[in-house]
């Protein structure tokens, strides 16, 4: 570059330094954002390819293309159609719903006896609830199905569900929040009158709305896709779940990977809306917290 | 409306006693003040009157009524906090009316008596909106509010103000201070600030490491402090206290200095603090008692504070603010003999 006649020095040789010391952070955000970038493709190829084969014919499954040569709505109209996913979804969402109201429940109730009221023993049965985290849920499912089985739970509702009602996670999680509640509020609603229950439900609880948010989101999305016990405990094809019914879509002879795309492809609408409903209410927890003080 | 005694009350955490029997006797529609430095019992001592903390031993009335075993709602007292303790997710409107929850009212005149709160408290603008909408003079407001919408037989308040700059604090001082006169409840009020209490008490209760110094009238803890320690806590800036010894009618004091002071029945010879507010030394008035050079002026607009070092120790006097002595001057300074106080050194009680 060729500083104009005239213009002085120090301001050619200052443009020069941004110059210079711009580069490399340019160089950092293209970085930045070719990782980005990669790490999006990443995400998302998995879903693209889903969409993509629930929209081919058989016999184009095994093309890697990603634009069907001859897409269809066939296999949407088939699964749709076919009497087990309707029950495979249906039993899905109950399973989800209950399970999660569940958790939002006694998580934060447990969560908040830990975090609110001192009482002998309280740390032990804290660090007991802790502990069950380390088990992993491999060397579980024996233990629940030997239990399912003796109180004859197995190809239940019930069965699929007891083991999730309560997760020591949750517990964990919403007694860190119950932290954020200030022992104030409770007593002043204490003075007011109200019973400790009732202090829970109209005090503690509006306050940790975002914990709640994330912990619904979290248990919605672990049980809508829990595939391990729910193919063990049970046995008929109208209590399976979506994950164990679409992993033997097809014929014994041939598995439907169509099928099993276009299956999976509608179970993840419940998944989003679940999301987009609970995430408003992190967000705007966040700027409620951001606001208050 | 009502009485409440404490009697003997006690309070220990595990093996250490915080409050060593506290007894006190506040009558209907009073406004008992509790000051002392922090950590000396005060919310300690509230909080066992609302029933949020055990009694160790001791009798709590309200009423004439023993409460020790009642639940904090079935006291009939309210309570304001610290840091207010309204409820964000709430407007205005619910957080008062959430002091009426439990109470059998009919709901018009829950309606009627919110309204009327909220007029009394200048809030009826505001009732719609929520909690971070508002400036923290009006949240405390609210949470009076909440307090006053049940009636109840015995206000508490825990430094309701320390979380307000000064300006508002002078101002919610008065407005409560207007609000008691108003609807004539009894309040206790709780707050380390010495000129809070001052200003609003009927009856100041001076604490101390669980034990209260003394109770009394701002003007009988300002003019006639118990001990050393309500002397120095209580006026600001506190009072003088130069040692020394007394003997039949004639103070002693280091630095060969002698002070004319009242007779004090049978103290025989011994030693003492002699003590005189800025507030009642001047220089240049009558009676002088010591002498001695100003190091230090800070002028307040109608007085100024004089730092004179004296041959019994520094001291601060208060001179007119139109016509101060200079600093390095050679100043006089005197009291009349009803203002000087006599404390013994060992157990700092007053003798005079
Ligand atoms: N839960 C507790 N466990 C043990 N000791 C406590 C507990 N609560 C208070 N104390 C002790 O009791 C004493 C009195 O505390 P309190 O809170 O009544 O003081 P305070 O006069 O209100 O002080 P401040 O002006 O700082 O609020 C303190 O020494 C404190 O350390
Ligand atoms: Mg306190």
């Amino acid at each position: 570059m060729v500083a104009a006649p005239g213009t002085p020095r120090a301001s050619s040789d200052a443009l020069l330094n941004t110059q210079r010391s711009r580069r490399p952070r340019n160089m950092g955000q293209i970085i930045r954002w070719l990782l980005l970038f990669i790490g999006g493709i990443l995400m998302i190829m998995p879903i693209a390819y889903m969409i993509s084969t629930s929209l081919k014919w058989p016999h184009e499954v095994y093309n890697v293309k990603l634009i069907p040569d001859e897409p269809t709505i066939e296999n949407y109209t088939y699964v749709l159609e076919d009497g087990r996913f309707y029950w495979w979804f249906v039993n899905s969402i109950i399973i989800a719903t209950i399970t999660t109201i569940c958790n939002l429940l006694f998580d934060s109730l447990v969560g908040y006896t830990l975090c609110k009221f001192r009482f002998p023993g309280r740390q032990i049965v804290f660090i007991a609830i802790l502990s069950t985290l380390m088990i992993p849920t491999e060397m579980l499912v024996i233990p629940w199905y030997l239990m399912s089985q003796s109180f004859g739970w197995l190809d239940s509702y019930w069965g699929i569900m007891f083991p999730g009602l309560m997760t020591a996670f949750g517990t964990f999680l919403m007694k860190q929040f119950f932290e954020s509640v200030p022992d104030d509020f409770i007593e002043a609603a204490r003075i007011d009158g109200l019973n400790e229950l009732q202090i829970w439900w109209t005090v503690a609880m509006p306050l940790v709305k975002p914990a709640l948010a994330a912990l619904a989101i979290f248990v919605f999305l672990g049980n809508w896709t829990a595939f391990l016990w729910p193919l063990i405990v049970t046995n008929s094809v109208d209590m399976y779940t979506i994950p164990v019914g679409l992993s033997g879509f097809g014929d014994e002879a041939d598995v439907a990977w169509e099928l099993i795309m276009t299956g999976a492809a509608i179970s993840t609408i419940p998944t989003l809306v679940v999301f987009l409903i609970f995430q408003r209410f992190i967000i705007r927890g966040v700027v409620m917290a951001g606001l208050k003080g | 409306m009502a009485t409440l005694s404490l009697n003997n009350l006690k309070k220990s955490y595990g093996s250490t006693e915080v409050l060593h029997g506290i007894s006190l006797d506040v009558a209907d529609g009073e406004f008992v003040v509790f000051v002392g430095p922090s950590g000396c019992g005060k919310s300690t001592t509230l909080r066992m009157i609302a029933g949020l903390e055990e009694t160790t031993s001791g009798i709590i009335e309200i009423g004439g009524r023993e409460v020790n075993n009642l639940e904090p709602k079935e006291r009939d007292i309210a309570m304001v906090f610290q840091n207010y303790a309204i409820y964000p997710h709430m407007s205005v409107k619910k957080n008062i009316a959430f002091g009426l929850r439990s109470s059998k009212m009919p709901k018009p005149d829950k309606e009627k008596r919110i309204q009327e709160v909220a007029g009394i408290l200048d809030m009826v603008d505001l009732l719609e909106r929520k909690p971070n909408q508002l400036s923290g003079g009006q949240r405390q407001r609210v949470a009076i509010g909440r307090a006053m919408v049940r009636d109840p037989a015995v206000f508490l308040f825990d430094e309701p103000l320390s979380n307000l700059d000064a300006q508002l604090r002078t101002q919610m001082r008065l407005e409560i201070k207007k609000l008691h006169q108003r609807v004539g409840n009894t309040i206790i009020f709780v707050t380390h600030d010495q000129v809070e209490a001052m200003t609003m008490a009927d009856r100041i209760v001076i604490m101390k490491d669980g034990h209260i110094q003394q109770v009394g009238t701002p003007a009988e803890v300002f003019h006639k402090p118990a001990n050393t320690f309500v002397a120095r806590f209580i006026g600001a800036p506190s009072m003088n206290l130069l040692a020394g010894q007394i003997e039949g009618a004639t103070a002693r004091l280091k630095g060969d200095v002698q002070v004319a002071v009242p007779t004090l029945e049978n103290a025989g010879r011994r030693d003492i603090l002699l003590g005189v507010r800025p507030d009642d030394l001047h220089p240049n008035s009558g009676n002088p008692i010591i002498g001695g050079k100003v190091i230090l002026r800070e002028p307040l607009g109608s007085e100024t504070l004089i730092y004179v070092d004296t041959p019994s120790g520094e001291i601060i006097a208060k001179a007119d603010g139109r016509t101060p002595p200079n600093v390095g001057d050679i100043v006089e300074l005197g009291a009349l003999p009803e203002n000087l106080h006599i404390f013994d050194t060992e157990s700092g009680e007053a003798l005079t």
